[in-house]
């Protein structure tokens, strides 16, 4: 089968290249709208966690231009809840209904005639929340008195299973050594440049849903939108652009707002569009999870693995959304890694936090799992005294062992990883290397080297997610499994031939290499084959596993495309044969013509043959099919259920990746240098050289961000940190260093091309790969905790930090290292502390001294409702805040709690006033502690400490103004002179 | 992220700017290369009610020399100046680590110091240079000291009405010396902790930006090699170095610290 395939395709250029380099690809922002189409924006909470004790619509309606407001009330009244994928009585909805969970919930959505206007209502939304504490820490969130975020819950765990596999306590027992490491993955993600789009419009009299989005698949979502919409499949047709501006399995996470915007385009009876902003993509579309990981392993004197424990806390955030727990079993098959390790426990909890819900992302299970097990594995080699690169060697998977079952399930289809190590050594200067680091450290330079070896797995199996239940649940619920490949070939009038994918591609180029397969097997120009990748599903041929998912393209996709054009040539050749008067199998199909074999003068032309069945049917031999429209599906075989011992293939190829770094630390700045970065590469058979290289410099690009750069970052209060490309700081060109890529090739017996994936291996290599080069540079097996930031390194290299000179006043240091602001700062005050009490006690005096206060009243005694303006320089918002005065001691202090809440954002905190006599009048003392939330925290961070102080500073300012002024004749305003 | 409705006025003289940020009083806000204000119009955390676009105004559009000094009227981008890295060899060094081409191809010089944000660096540059600012309402003309402009985080010295018409840096002397360098968590990312240093004689000074809410500088009149590290260490402590999502107060003080201790050498050599 495999010689039949080699349809390699590196000196063909990309046909998606001309229309994307030249900035006219049609993206769904380009594409036009229906007419009529309104325009939706998303009113979102500001809290981490919190009831919803009423909405206010009514000044939002009555903006002109508006359409219509949905709430929680109307999604709850016209769909049913998101499908979740473990057995708990978890609800999630596309927009809050009762309560908010994570900040950037969808509350609210407006329909109007521009994004403009509708943005401008959303202000007009008033929403009172009572907050509830937030629970941000995974392991916290398993506390007892930790908050439970959904009520009929009664802890934040949606699941928990136990795995076993072999005899891992014997072998635990019988080891020489027990290894351990815990090891914490933060929350990050691949981000697309494009952010979510949908179009949506629903058909009152068929009551259907037409809906246009940027969905990348899989398409087993299609099911989930139905069911929510309450709909049958049928009446959901689901259409992707042309074009995509990336996905890393990010887009998935689309599919809430697909129900959102087909419920918006309902009630508003108009079609809908919404296009997602980057501050809304960054704080609330799609994460991959942060987890808590401890492995221990069984390990022999000479560093042979014998069994490994692991327990893993998922952190999945505020719900199960589909398709999680996936991220967790993904790799399921594959947690023993590229090592022959026989013996395997698994203990794997699923635990919510007020974050963002957590989805498909480039790796997918991969970077978390692989970061603990190769830092364990360094770990291993330096408890023992061996060198790491040997802990690898004795334990990967011999050669001969292909193919090889792993302890959980999965079946190493192919490969030779000692073959794959030695070579990347020796091309990749491995022994050049270490000289390089010892001649580094020989003159004091921090360098180290690093390692990583990785089973990249792609093609999921449909049915590993099953996993997560219970034998006896997926007994009841039935088998899933498989990964339904569908393609499609059409053959036109004209003889034309066109390819429909179903792909969903991200401009990985797709449509080159199955436009070059099918012009391989039908003899004809590549450049005359149409590859259709936009996918209808109303049109196309498709099943749940169709998509952009889990590197499935080269080795399942391609396969479908293939079976599908031999099939039409099969038949093709039939009809030549009675034409040529040779055997069909004698037919040749070359350079457009059709000959028989030996016989190439005779020959008649592709399209003749190709057109045959349009224009004269009568004509084909009898009881042949016409040749017109062939589509194959393909599921390989090899993908069953979960069996009753939980033994998973959790997918069909796996690929092999070692990679080696050498990098170093500026002792000066911090900051890492990656000074060498070999990856070497086994993906089987390489269908098109440039496509591979691409596919593997993204990832590292990516695997950069993730270590060095970028943290879906989160306050102890659940405010949301990085909503900016400033804070969350992708790696640019400037950044991101050459690796090294090499490859040796075996294929997969398993797929048609002998392909595997290749898309995501990177990212599962190589931040572990430059953590454990940091970790040797640094000579200390410090828990590395990504990303791995010259803050985070600076303390680890220099040591203590030289003291503060004697007789300066100790800094203040925030207590919890978190970002509570904190402050304080003094005033004289040329009033008595009598008249000074007084003005704090007086809405009037209130008012006059708050800064951009517009109203004041007392609500309850001590108790103050105030309409304000704060801000700094050109940054300004409206608020509404609320203070009360507590532990009043007149007139010596009182201590002042508050909260603030406008459209920017929210803040709370208290600060504690002293009112001391001095001459001419008051000291007056304060000192604050405030937390900030909402959109000013998402976008303002670098700036909110400096901010606090300036607002609170003029408050107490006024107030010295004030008591100046309520004093004639007493010259003592201290801060008049300086504003 | 669309921004709130506004009015917006393209001035083509000073005059009619002047007049109209008068008559709009402090809810408007001059818009120059907008590379800052647009994008918070965009987020809606800044919401003027009328934007006077000054970037036609052909009068304020050239850099030019006048007693001694470099005058950078309001419309010169940062991307101008840099162009004509001749002209300072301070502003040579530090205008490359200003954004990226493309936001100092529109963004301006004078519209920095008038966002004053305090990891910037061209206000880092006009404090330890002892640059003014030349500021003018409809009725009036004044000239602020750098030290006195930057009043804190994103505020300065200008009051409504008021807008920047120039900054004043002199001229670079035979006997002065210049270093700069910063670190920020990507190259063109807002720094972390910035350093300007300057030599005259024995006189050197230093500005730090990025730590405290307006560019701090310390002067000393001399100092021996032998005495730096303390040096730095007391300005490292003395500053209010804070916690960030991107970095410690602890790393700022390394990095003033280690940072300062570069730029020293790198004018003292």
């Amino acid at each position: 089968m495999l010689d039949a395939c080699d349809h390699r395709s590196e000196d063909t250029l990309r046909v998606e290249d001309p229309p994307l380099l030249t900035g006219a690809g049609a993206f769904i922002d380009d594409l036009g709208t229906p007419p009529g189409t309104l325009h939706a924006a998303i009113l979102r909470a500001p809290h981490a966690h919190a009831l919803i004790e009423g909405i206010d619509v009514g000044e939002a309606l009555t903006l002109p231009g508006v359409s219509a407001v949905l709430t929680g009330d109307d999604v709850r009244r016209l769909s049913r809840p998101l499908m979740v994928g473990v057995k708990a009585p978890i609800e999630a909805w596309p927009l809050a209904v009762g309560k908010v969970r994570y900040a950037g919930e969808p509350v609210a959505v407006v329909v109007a005639e521009s994004r403009y206007v509708a943005e401008d209502a959303l202000d007009l939304i008033h929403v009172s929340y009572r907050r509830l504490p937030p629970v941000m820490d995974p392991e916290r969130a398993l506390a007892d008195d930790a908050p439970a975020l959904h009520e009929r819950l009664d802890s934040n765990l949606a699941s928990e299973r136990h795995f076993r596999y072999g005899d891992p306590e014997a072998a635990f027992a019988r080891a020489a050594h027990e290894v351990a490491i815990t090891v914490r993955y933060p929350r990050n993600a691949v981000t697309p440049i494009e952010t979510y789009g949908v179009v949506a419009q629903y058909d009152p009299h068929e009551d259907a849903y037409d809906v246009l989005a940027n969905f990348q698949g899989p398409f087993s979502i299609h099911a989930v939108l139905s069911r929510a919409l309450d709909v049958p499949g049928n009446r959901l047709r689901l259409r992707t652009p042309p074009d995509s501006g990336g996905s890393f399995g990010i887009k998935q996470g689309v599919f809430p707002y697909i129900v959102l915007m087909a419920l918006a385009a309902r009630v508003a009876g108009a079609p809908v569009k919404w296009i997602e902003d980057r501050l809304e993509h960054l704080t609330a579309s799609v994460s991959a999870t942060n987890r808590v990981a401890t492995l221990r392993a069984a390990v022999e004197a000479d560093g042979r693995v014998t069994a490994l424990d692991l327990d893993q806390i998922e952190d999945v955030g505020a719900c199960l959304r589909a398709p999680e727990p996936a991220t967790l079993y993904r790799m399921h098959g594959n947690y023993t890694g590229a090592y022959a390790i026989p013996n395997l426990a698994i203990r794997n909890r699923l635990v919510m936090t007020n974050k963002t819900p957590t989805g498909l992302n480039r790796g997918f299970g991969g970077p978390q799992m692989y970061f603990a097990l190769e830092r364990l594995m360094r770990r291993i080699a330096l408890e023992l005294g061996l060198d790491p690169l040997d802990v690898i060697r004795r334990n990967l998977i011999p050669a001969d062992a292909f193919p090889y079952t792993t302890a959980s399930g999965a079946q190493y289809d192919s490969g030779d990883y000692q073959t794959a190590v030695a070579t990347a050594l020796e091309d990749g200067g491995y022994a050049a290397l270490l000289e390089r680091r010892e001649a580094a450290r020989a003159e004091g330079r921090l360098y180290g080297i690093g390692l990583a070896a990785v089973v990249e797995p792609s093609v999921s199996n449909m049915g590993y997610l099953s996993t997560a239940l219970t034998p006896e649940e997926r007994a009841k619920a039935g088998p899933k499994n498989g990964a339904q490949a569908a393609a499609t070939i059409d053959l036109d009038p004209t003889g034309a031939v066109s390819v429909q994918l179903d792909s969903v591609p991200q401009g990985q180029g797709h449509r080159t290499v199955a436009a070059r397969l099918v012009a391989d097997i039908l003899g004809i120009d590549p450049n005359t084959v149409r590859v259709i990748a936009e996918f209808d599903t109303a049109k196309d041929a498709w099943s749940i596993a169709a998509g952009n998912y889990s590197s499935r393209f080269a080795a399942a996709s391609v396969g479908a495309v293939k079976i599908a054009a031999e099939r039409l040539r099969d038949r093709l050749a039939r009809i030549a044969a009675t034409q040529l008067n040779a055997p069909a199998e004698a037919v040749v199909f070359e350079d457009g013509r059709i000959f028989a074999e030996g016989n190439p003068d005779n020959a008649v032309p592709f399209a003749r043959v190709a057109s045959a069945s349009h224009w004269a049917p009568g004509t084909l031999p009898d009881g042949m099919a016409e040749a017109i429209r062939e589509t194959a599906f393909w599921t390989p075989p090899e993908l069953a259920a979960p069996t009753p011992e939980d033994g998973i293939n959790s997918s069909l190829c796996h690929a092999f990746i070692f990679d080696f770094c050498g990098i170093e630390i500026d002792r000066t700045t911090g900051q890492v240098h990656v000074d060498r970065y070999v990856t070497m590469h086994d993906c089987g058979r390489v269908l098109h050289a440039g496509m591979v290289e691409g596919q593997i410099r993204g990832a590292y690009a990516n695997a950069i961000g993730a270590t060095f750069y970028e943290e879906y970052a989160y306050g102890d209060d659940g405010a949301f940190l990085a909503g900016t490309f400033a804070d969350y700081p992708v790696p640019t060109a400037m950044e991101v260093s050459d690796p090294l890529i090499l490859h040796i090739e075996t294929p997969s017996p398993v797929t048609p091309t002998g392909a595997k994936g290749v898309g995501e291996g990177n990212c599962m290599s190589t931040p572990v790969c430059l953590a454990n080069g940091v970790a040797d540079a640094l000579g200390s097996e410090a828990d590395l905790v990504l990303p791995l930031s010259p803050a985070r390194l600076m303390p680890l290299i220099g040591g203590e930090e030289p003291q503060p000179p004697a007789g300066a006043a100790p800094r203040p240091e925030p207590a919890s290292g978190g970002r509570t602001l904190t402050g304080s700062g003094s005033a004289q005050v040329a009033a008595s502390p009598q008249d000074v009490w007084e003005m704090l006690l007086d809405p009037q005096t209130l008012k006059s001294i708050i800064p951009g206060c517009h109203a004041v009243e007392e609500v309850a005694p001590h108790i103050f409702r105030a309409d304000v303006t704060l801000g700094v320089g050109p940054v300004k918002g409206r608020y509404i805040a609320r203070v009360a005065l507590r532990d009043l001691d007149p007139p010596n202090s009182v201590l002042l709690e508050g909260e603030v809440n406008g459209a920017l954002g929210t803040g709370g905190g208290t600060g504690h006033v002293t009112l001391t006599p001095a001459e001419g009048g008051t000291t007056l003392a304060y000192r604050y502690e405030a937390e900030v939330g909402g959109k000013v925290a998402s976008v303002g961070g670098r700036l909110l400490d400096g901010a606090a102080k300036i607002v609170i500073g003029q408050f107490f300012e006024a107030l010295g103004r004030q008591a100046g002024g309520a004093k004639p004749g007493l010259l003592a305003r201290l801060f008049g002179g300086r504003s | 992220m669309k921004p709130a409705p506004f009015d917006y006025l393209r001035a083509d003289d000073i005059s009619a700017a002047l007049s109209a940020l008068h008559d709009a009083g402090e809810d408007a806000r001059v818009l120059a290369g907008g590379q800052s204000l647009g994008a918070m119009l965009n987020m809606r955390l800044a919401k003027p009610s009328l934007l006077i676009d000054i970037m036609h105004i052909e009068a304020l559009g050239a850099i030019r020399e006048e007693k001694a000094a470099l005058v950078i009227p309001a419309c010169v981008t940062q991307e101008a100046l840099l162009r004509r890295s001749d002209l300072h060899p301070l502003l040579a060094k530090a205008l490359p680590w200003t954004g990226h081409v493309q936001t100092r191809a529109r963004g301006t010089v004078c519209g920095s110091i008038a966002h004053a944000d305090p990891s910037a660096e061209l206000p880092l540059c006009l404090a330890l240079l002892g640059g003014e600012v030349s500021i003018r309402s409809r009725r009036k003309r004044r000239t602020v000291q750098a030290a006195d402009f930057f009043r804190g985080m994103m505020l300065t010295d200008l009051r409504p009405g008021e807008m920047i018409e120039a900054v004043r840096i002199p001229l670079a002397r035979k006997n002065q010396r210049f270093a700069f360098t910063e670190i920020g968590r990507r190259h063109g990312d807002f720094a972390i902790v910035a350093v300007a240093a300057m030599r005259e004689g024995d006189t050197l000074r230093l500005t730090v930006g990025g730590v405290n809410d307006t560019p701090a500088i310390r002067e000393w009149a001399t100092l021996d090699t032998a005495d730096i590290p303390d040096a730095l260490n007391d300005l490292a402590w003395s500053l209010d170095a804070r916690d960030d999502l991107h970095a410690t107060a602890r790393y700022r003080r390394d990095l003033m610290r280690n940072l300062g201790r570069i730029v020293i050498e790198e004018v003292s050599s």
